[in-house]
């Protein structure tokens, strides 16, 4: 493999400075609270205190009377078109079960009325003047109360659709069969079989879900939002709503960070109304306990895996079953629920037996929604602890039992077809997989052979070192499309106009890096324009690890476009045809050494002769997904008093194809690893027996601080993905995955137990110590 | 009520609406969007000021008991034009992602800097402990003062 400059990149592959850098490191940014308008209302939302109860009465009048107030929502003044908040493509996939307000309320902290006034704190009193006569019911607080004979039903409306099962409380329902597992599981010699639960979790961004909304000179309702998908808010405000959608524009601007939570439309609808019915700009900003309690969450799950092997270790059946508790409505239901199979089943094509089955339940309880991994991360858990207890049971080395099994270049899964996003997917062979040099990298790094199975003891501390591998997708195939605008400027720069949105991930400046590349310029001559529903082609936004390859392809193939038109004008000024002419540094050359500064060519095509203007659209639907690969290695140390476990050292080798900004390339690594070593061992929301939210703070939900992170490797394994642009496929999720099945491997080698709910604190530590 | 304060190096007077007002709600209004509001609660450090030239969360202090103090704000430091060998350092390793940490942890540094030109590794993330980043691992962070720290020990302008 050769490295990106090897293959004649000047900017793909360099660590360029962010083209955002400069405005974030000076606090000058605005993100969407830094940008005010004269005579901004101030929203905030009334949540319900009730796990599950119709709203009898809600009395308006004394908030109303207040002063300052300019309006209240309740479900008795606004639209009742039932949609779903899951900002995805178009039918989406989640059931339409959610309107603006409604007449019952789910879980606590369920929109029940929203007040727009002067002041924040006037808002807020406003709402303590609200008077609501609740009718309790009775509520669905787990999984097994929701699949219970008789169970409350969480949407006992007539007018949702898309609900698989309302009546048992099922929103969704995915079984897929590749051979038969049965008859695999009797015909193996070794069959291993986990359950493995996870927890309520939530992706806390910094920056929490805020929106401005107002009208501008022409009337058009602008929303100023803090989103991962602008262009699926503009069609989802437009619905709920009832406005064309033309009357719409969204803008995003910097974002403080998203992982899924934002890929959801939470805010926009209430402070678009506000705006459309008082004319006046409308803030709505969400606290951090409603973060906790009201925005969004990963999908907590129970998952079986069944792992029938021969006694070589080659895998012969595999069946995954997962519960999946979508909280009090269904968004990204059947998604997530998919991809906890399609995202980790043809990792082990090796296994002719396959079987998923799902089901996505609604209970009480806060809502799930869409979070870096995508059900993936708790797939891998058990199936990556299950491997080590078939190794374990067959006295194959883990990483052995791993490389016996593991899909490889060149070849396929039945899984990619049989299984894709809620529906059927795609077959694709796999056509960049560095998984091999991955784990023998990470091997090393860790000094597997030298600590694995030492149980090295310091004090009541002792050691231990686990291992899993994994791999993710690049988009969505055959539904997610992105597209791209480039226009030439008479000084030689070009405008990048890209639906794309860059939430921190660095997606404006990496497809910068692919433009200036194709265009032969520096990173300074591409002026990046992103996410303005107004002016930029579509996007379907930063989700699905879709970015670098599916905007990247569309950048690359508008790029490719504009190089055409530059080179047929500038073709007459060098006295020459296209053909044989390249672009580099700034210039159009000819073979035998002429030149032509990109400058002069504009300024031919703007003002001299058959004058047009330079630009392209491209766009660009994938047909395929493929797979980054990750090997992960952490050494643990836990200790035998106390049960607390010290990730000491975490090493993480990645093919992600060509890194077209390493250090961003890293830092989406190291991010998501942290982010997950905090979901395996700290991060729970705690949820009291009446449905609420315990631990509504930054304070009692414990995520990691720079002095609880370990040391992390991060290893970019060089690779080329022949269908990417530049060679490059996604990095963004896969990180988050390894932690959780890595750590409890570490933990089970150094003091032999095995580890079923996630996190793993002191006291479950403990108890499976004491247990075993 | 009347305050008085220095902002940047520049003598301002500011209002404070009632006495509960925090310096942090004062600062954005007064136009140093820079501050940025994560959580309200003094947990994650993102509206992290200097105040008389510690890092402080400017969410947990009362406008009224800054009256009179000296205030940094992440504005503040670049100067003529030319940015801070901390910005410069965050710049070039890739220490910024979505940027909302940034600011507080640019001021938590500058503490940490200030007090102690040549700090190892276990005080760098001392210093950022209380800044809550959800984007990176904190190495590059880290990684950047480091570097900044140097640069600034061999001859900077700071």
């Amino acid at each position: 493999m050769t490295r990106p400059s090897e293959r004649g990149f000047a900017i793909v592959g360099k660590n360029e400075r962010k083209v955002d850098g400069v405005g974030l490191v000076t606090g000058r940014s605005k993100f969407v609270a830094d940008l005010l308008l004269p005579d901004t209302l101030h929203v905030k939302i009334l949540g319900s205190p009730h796990a599950h109860a119709r709203i009898v009465d809600i009395d308006t009048t004394e908030a109303e009377a207040l002063g300052g107030v300019a309006c209240v929502l309740t479900h008795k003044n606004t639209p009742t078109t039932r949609h779903t908040t899951a900002g995805q493509g178009y039918p989406e996939p989640s059931p339409y079960d959610v309107r603006m307000f409604d007449m019952k309320v789910r879980f606590v902290g369920d929109r029940v009325a929203a007040v727009a006034a002067g002041s924040e704190e006037i808002a807020l009193e406003a709402l303590k003047r609200i008077r609501v006569v609740y009718e309790e019911l009775p509520a669905v607080l787990s999984i097994d109360d929701a699949l219970r004979d008789g169970a409350p039903v969480v949407h006992d409306e007539k007018d949702s659709t898309g609900i698989y099962d309302a009546p048992r409380n099922i929103v969704a329902d995915v079984d897929i069969d590749v051979g038969d597992v049965v008859k695999g599981f009797e015909e193996s010699d070794a069959v291993v079989e986990v359950v493995c639960e996870t927890q309520y979790a939530q992706h806390t961004p910094i920056e929490p879900h805020v929106v401005l909304a107002y009208l501008d000179s022409d009337e058009r309702l602008v929303l100023r939002t803090s989103t991962q998908v602008p262009f699926h808010v503009r069609r989802i405000v437009a619905q709920t709503l009832d406005l064309p959608l033309h009357r719409i524009r969204v803008i995003k601007p910097r974002v403080g960070g998203g992982f899924g939570a934002k890929q959801e439309v939470l805010v926009e609808d209430i402070a678009g109304l506000v705006a459309l019915r008082t004319g006046r700009p409308a803030l709505l900003e969400l606290t951090r306990a409603e973060e906790f309690i009201a925005a969004r969450t990963r999908h907590p799950m129970r998952i079986r895996v069944k792992l029938g092997a021969m006694e070589d270790g080659r895998l012969h059946a595999i069946e995954m079953e997962a519960f999946s508790n979508t909280g009090a409505y269904g968004a990204h239901g059947l998604t997530v629920l998919a991809n906890t199979g399609s995202k980790t089943l043809p990792l082990y094509n090796k296994a002719e037996n396959a079987h998923f089955f799902g089901r996505a339940i609604y209970t009480n309880l806060p809502v799930s929604g869409a979070y870096r991994g995508y059900g993936a991360t708790q797939g891998y858990f058990p199936l990556e602890t299950g491997m080590d207890e078939l190794a374990e049971k067959l006295s194959i080395d883990p990483i052995e039992l791993r490389r016996r099994n593991h899909i490889r270049l060149g070849e396929t899964s039945p899984i990619f077809e049989k299984l894709g996003e809620g529906r059927e997917g795609v077959p694709q062979t796999v056509k960049s997989c560095e998984l091999e040099r991955c784990i023998g990298i990470g091997a090393e790094r860790i000094g597997w052979s030298e600590k694995r199975g030492k149980r090295v003891r310091e004090g009541p501390w002792v050691h231990g070192v686990g291992m899993s591998i994994m791999m993710q997708g690049s988009g969505i195939p055959g539904i997610d499309m992105a597209a791209a605008t480039i226009k030439m400027n008479e000084d030689g720069s070009f405008n990048l106009l890209i639906g794309a949105t860059d939430i921190g991930t660095g997606s404006d400046t990496i497809l910068a890096q692919m433009a200036a590349e194709v265009l032969g310029v520096p990173l300074s001559k591409i002026i990046v324009t992103s996410s303005d529903t107004d002016i930029t082609p579509f996007d379907v936004g930063a989700y699905a690890s879709s970015t670098t390859y599916v905007s990247g392809t569309a950048v690359v193939r508008a790029a490719e476009k504009v190089r055409e038109q530059i080179l047929s004008v500038a073709a007459p000024l060098l006295n020459s045809t296209s053909e044989g002419l390249t672009l580099s540094e700034e210039a159009v050359k000819t073979p035998d050494g002429q030149r032509v500064g990109l400058d002069r060519v504009c300024q031919r095509a703007m003002y001299e002769s058959d004058q047009f203007q330079i630009a392209a659209t491209a766009s660009f639907v994938p047909s395929e997904s493929p797979p980054p690969f990750l090997a992960n290695f952490a050494e643990v140390a836990v200790d035998t008093g106390t049960g607390r476990v010290e990730v000491l050292h975490y090493v993480a080798a990645v093919d992600c194809g060509v890194a077209v900004h390493p250090k961003l390339a890293e830092g989406q690594m190291e991010g998501s690893i942290v982010n997950g070593i905090g979901y395996a061992l700290t991060e729970e929301m705690l949820i009291s027996s009446r449905g609420r939210v315990r631990n509504p703070s930054l304070f009692d939900y414990k995520i990691l601080g720079a002095l609880d992170v370990p040391r992390i490797d991060v290893v970019l394994v060089d690779s080329y993905e022949p269908t990417g642009p530049m060679g490059a496929k996604s990095v963004g999720e896969i990180g988050i995955n390894g932690p959780i099945p890595t750590i409890a491997n570490a933990i089970h080698d150094a003091v032999g137990i095995r580890l079923r709910q996630t996190p793993f604190t002191p006291e479950r530590v403990l108890a499976a110590m004491h247990a075993s | 009520m009347k305050l008085s304060l220095t902002i940047n190096g520049v003598p301002r007077s500011v209002t404070a609406d009632d006495a509960g007002e925090t310096l942090l709600t004062i600062l954005r209004r007064e136009g140093y969007s820079g501050v940025k509001k994560g959580c309200g609660a003094g947990d994650c450090g993102a509206c992290a000021v200097l105040l008389n030239g510690r890092a402080v969360n400017s969410c947990l202090v009362l406008a009224a008991k800054a009256d009179g103090a000296e205030i940094i704000t992440v504005e503040g430091l670049a100067m003529g034009g030319r940015l801070h060998p901390l910005q410069e350092a965050f710049l070039d390793e890739g220490a910024v992602q979505c940027g909302y940490c940034t600011p507080g942890m640019l001021m938590s540094a500058i503490d940490l800097l200030t007090r102690n030109p040549d700090p190892n590794e276990h005080e760098i993330r001392e210093a950022i402990s209380g800044n809550l980043c959800r984007c990176t691992g904190y190495a590059k962070q880290i990684r950047a003062i480091q570097i900044a720290a140097k640069r600034m020990r061999d001859g900077g302008d700071d």
